[in-house]
C-alpha cells in the first residue's frame, strides 16, 4: 500500500515523477518530430500533386493574399513555362475553418481541388470530401461559361445536401483562390 | 460588439457544450438527478472554465508557444501542463473560498473536487487555444478577451442544459417507466430529444 | 480471480460503458462511424494498459497524499506519447478524433482503474485488467460506432451497402444518446444476470 507522507517524500516523489515524465516526453518528442513533419509535409504535397496537371515541376511556397487573407501558392510549370497554379485558400465552414488547395491553370479554368482540413458535421458538410456528385464537379471547372457561386445563389455549383453553408464557404475559398490567380497574371 | 454576441449565442445555444460538443457528461448525468445540486454544479463549474481558460491561455502564449520566452515550441507538452493547472487551481479555488467565502465555499465545496475529471474544462481550455473560431468572419485564434467570453459563455451553456435536464429528470422520477428503461436509459433518451431541440438553433449563426 | 476473468470480466460483468456508466463523453462523441469508435477505444487501451502497468510499480513509493496528482502526471505523459505517435503515423485518424485524445486523460476509466486496481495489485495483474476494462471499452465504442453508422450513413466500417442518405440524426449529437439509451437497455435485458 502507499507510503506514508511526510513533507520530504512527497516533494521527492513528485519531484521525481515530473522529471522522469519530462525526460520520456522530450525523448519521444525527439523521435517523432521528423516523422510529424514528413507526414505534414506529404499532405501538402499530395493535396498540391492531386490539383496540378501531371507531370509539372512544383516550386517552393510563395505567399500570397487570398480573399484578403495571408495564404501560399505553388507554381506549376512544365518545360520553364508555368502552366498551373495551386493555391491554399480558407474560408469559414458551418463548423470552423474550411482550408482548401486549388489548382488553377495558365488560361483561367479551375483544374482541380482537395481538401486540407475541415470542422464540418460528419455525415453533411463533410461530404465535401467524399461526396463524388460535389467533387467530381471541380475537374475542369470552366469559369469562362460557368459562374462560381451555388444553384441557390444563381450560379452554376451543384451544393451539397443539406449543406448550403459549407457548399457556399467551399466555392467562396474556390472563387477567392481563382481571383489571386488572375491577380498574379496582371 | 456584434462578434461578442455571436460568441455568445454560439456557445450557449449552437454548440452547446453538453448537448453538441459532449464535454462534461460525467458530471452531467451524475448530479442532475435534483435541480437544487444541478445549479450548484453548474456555478462551480462555471467559475472553474472562466478561471482555467484565462490561466490555460496566458500560460500557452507566454510559455508554450515558440513566440513565448523560451521561444521553442512546447506545445506538446500542453495536455500535461493544462491538467496540472486545473488541479492545482481547483485546489486553490477551493481553499480561498474555505478561508474568504465560507457560506459560498458551503454550496459549492462537495462540487468542487469533481471538477477536475470534468472534460469540459480541460475541452474548452485545449479548444480555444489549438482552433480556429469563424462567428460569422473569418477563421481567427481568439484574442485573450475573447477567449474569456467563450469560457464564460460555454460554462452558461452547461448550466442552462444541465438545469433543463434536471427538471426533466424530476418529472421522470415521478413516472413508470419499464423496468429495463429505468434510471441511465431514459434519462439517455430524455438527452437525446433534448439535444434534438437544440439542434433547431444550429440555423442561428 | 483467475488470470482469464480478468481479461474477460470488461466484456459484460464490469463493461465500462453500460455497467459502470465511465468514459460517457468520449463514448457518446467518437462513435459517429464504427471506425471511429474503434479507434477510440483502441487509442484509450494504449494508455489504459501502459499507466495501470507503470501505477502498480509507483504506487508502493508514492506518498499517500500526492498519489492523485502523480496518477495525473503519469496518465498525461502516456498521452502525449500517444498524441505524438498518432500525428505522426495516423494523422488522418488524429484529426478526426480531435480534442477527445487529448482528453483521455480525464477519461474516468483510467484514474478509475488506478485507484481502484494497479495501486494495489502487481504490474501482471495490472497489465490484464488494463487490457480487461479496455477491451471492454473497445467493444462497446465499436458496438455503438457500428450501429450509428448503419441508421446513420448506411454502411458498416466505410462499406456503402443502403443507397442514398441515411437518418441523419443518428450520426449527430441526438443519436449517439438515443443509441446509447437504446443499447443499454438491451444490454440490461439480455445480458446482465440479476
Amino acid at each position: 500500500m502507499a507510503a506514508k507522507s511526510n513533507l520530504t517524500n512527497m516533494a521527492v516523489v513528485l519531484a521525481a515523477t515530473c522529471l522522469i515524465c519530462a525526460a520520456i516526453l522530450g525523448c519521444v518528442y525527439a523521435v517523432t518530430a521528423a516523422p510529424i513533419a514528413e507526414t505534414n509535409a506529404n499532405i501538402q504535397k499530395a493535396a498540391i500533386a492531386a490539383v496540378l496537371p501531371e507531370g509539372v515541376e512544383v516550386s517552393e511556397a510563395v505567399p500570397v493574399k487570398v480573399g484578403g487573407e495571408d495564404s501560399e501558392y505553388y507554381i506549376g510549370t512544365k518545360d520553364g513555362a508555368p502552366v498551373a497554379y495551386a493555391v491554399k485558400s480558407t474560408t469559414s465552414g458551418f463548423g470552423g475553418a474550411l482550408t482548401l488547395m486549388v489548382g488553377v491553370t495558365a488560361d483561367g479554368k479551375v483544374y482541380n481541388t482537395s481538401v486540407l482540413s475541415h470542422t464540418e458535421t460528419p455525415g453533411l458538410g463533410a461530404k465535401c470530401t467524399s461526396d463524388p456528385a460535389f467533387t467530381a464537379q471541380w475537374k475542369g471547372f470552366d469559369t469562362g461559361t460557368k459562374i462560381l457561386s451555388v444553384k441557390k445563389d444563381g450560379g452554376d455549383v451543384d451544393a451539397i445536401t443539406a449543406s448550403t453553408i459549407t457548399s457556399r464557404a467551399y466555392t467562396l475559398a474556390v472563387k477567392n483562390a481563382y481571383e489571386a490567380v488572375k491577380g498574379l497574371a496582371k | 460588439m456584434m462578434e461578442i454576441l455571436l460568441i455568445i449565442v454560439s456557445a450557449i445555444f449552437v454548440n452547446n457544450v453538453v448537448l453538441a460538443q459532449f464535454l462534461g457528461i460525467c458530471p452531467f448525468l451524475g448530479v442532475s438527478k435534483k435541480t437544487s445540486t444541478a445549479a450548484g454544479m453548474s456555478a462551480a463549474v462555471c467559475f472553474v472554465i472562466t478561471l482555467a481558460t484565462l490561466v490555460t491561455y496566458l500560460l500557452n502564449k507566454y510559455l508554450l508557444l515558440p513566440t513565448g520566452i523560451f521561444k521553442v515550441d512546447l506545445t506538446f507538452l500542453q495536455t500535461i501542463l493544462f491538467i496540472l493547472v486545473i488541479a492545482a487551481l481547483v485546489q486553490m479555488v477551493e481553499i480561498v473560498l474555505k478561508k474568504s467565502a465560507p457560506s459560498l465555499y458551503q454550496a459549492l465545496g462537495i462540487y468542487l473536487p469533481l471538477i477536475t475529471t470534468n472534460c469540459a474544462v480541460l475541452g474548452v481550455a485545449i479548444n480555444v487555444v489549438t482552433k480556429q473560431f469563424t462567428f460569422g468572419g473569418a477563421p481567427h485564434m481568439l484574442g485573450l478577451g475573447d477567449a474569456v467570453i467563450y469560457a464564460f459563455a460555454t460554462s452558461l451553456g452547461y448550466g442552462l442544459a444541465m438545469i433543463l435536464f434536471s427538471g426533466l429528470r424530476e418529472h421522470l422520477e415521478l413516472n413508470d417507466v419499464p423496468k429495463d428503461f429505468k434510471g441511465l436509459p431514459i434519462a439517455l433518451i430524455t438527452v437525446g430529444i433534448l439535444a434534438m431541440a437544440f439542434m433547431g438553433f444550429s440555423g442561428i449563426a | 480471480m483467475s488470470k482469464m476473468q480478468l481479461i474477460t470480466k470488461g466484456l459484460v460483468k464490469d463493461n465500462p460503458t453500460f455497467v459502470l456508466i465511465l468514459g460517457m463523453c468520449p463514448t457518446l462523441a467518437t462513435t459517429t462511424s464504427a471506425i471511429n469508435g474503434l479507434s477510440m477505444g483502441l487509442a484509450t487501451l494504449f494508455v489504459l494498459v501502459l499507466s495501470n502497468m507503470a501505477i502498480s510499480l509507483v504506487a508502493k513509493v508514492t506518498p499517500d497524499k500526492v498519489h492523485i496528482p502523480v496518477y495525473i502526471v503519469v496518465i498525461a505523459t502516456f498521452v502525449t506519447v500517444l498524441q505524438l505517435l498518432m500525428q505522426a503515423y495516423t494523422p488522418g485518424i488524429y484529426s478526426a478524433l480531435g480534442v477527445f485524445i487529448p482528453l483521455i486523460v480525464v477519461n474516468c476509466i483510467i484514474l478509475g482503474r488506478a485507484e481502484a486496481f494497479a495501486c494495489k495489485h502487481n504490474v501482471i495483474d495490472s497489465a490484464l485488467d488494463g487490457i480487461g476494462v479496455g477491451l471492454g471499452f473497445v467493444a462497446s465504442l465499436t458496438v455503438i460506432g457500428i450501429v450509428r453508422e448503419i441508421l446513420g450513413s448506411g454502411s458498416v466500417f466505410g462499406w456503402k451497402f443502403i443507397t442514398g442518405d441515411g437518418i441523419l440524426a443518428f450520426i449527430m449529437a441526438p443519436g449517439a444518446f438515443l443509441v446509447l439509451g437504446y443499447l443499454m437497455v438491451l444490454f440490461n435485458k439480455y445480458l446482465v444476470k440479476k
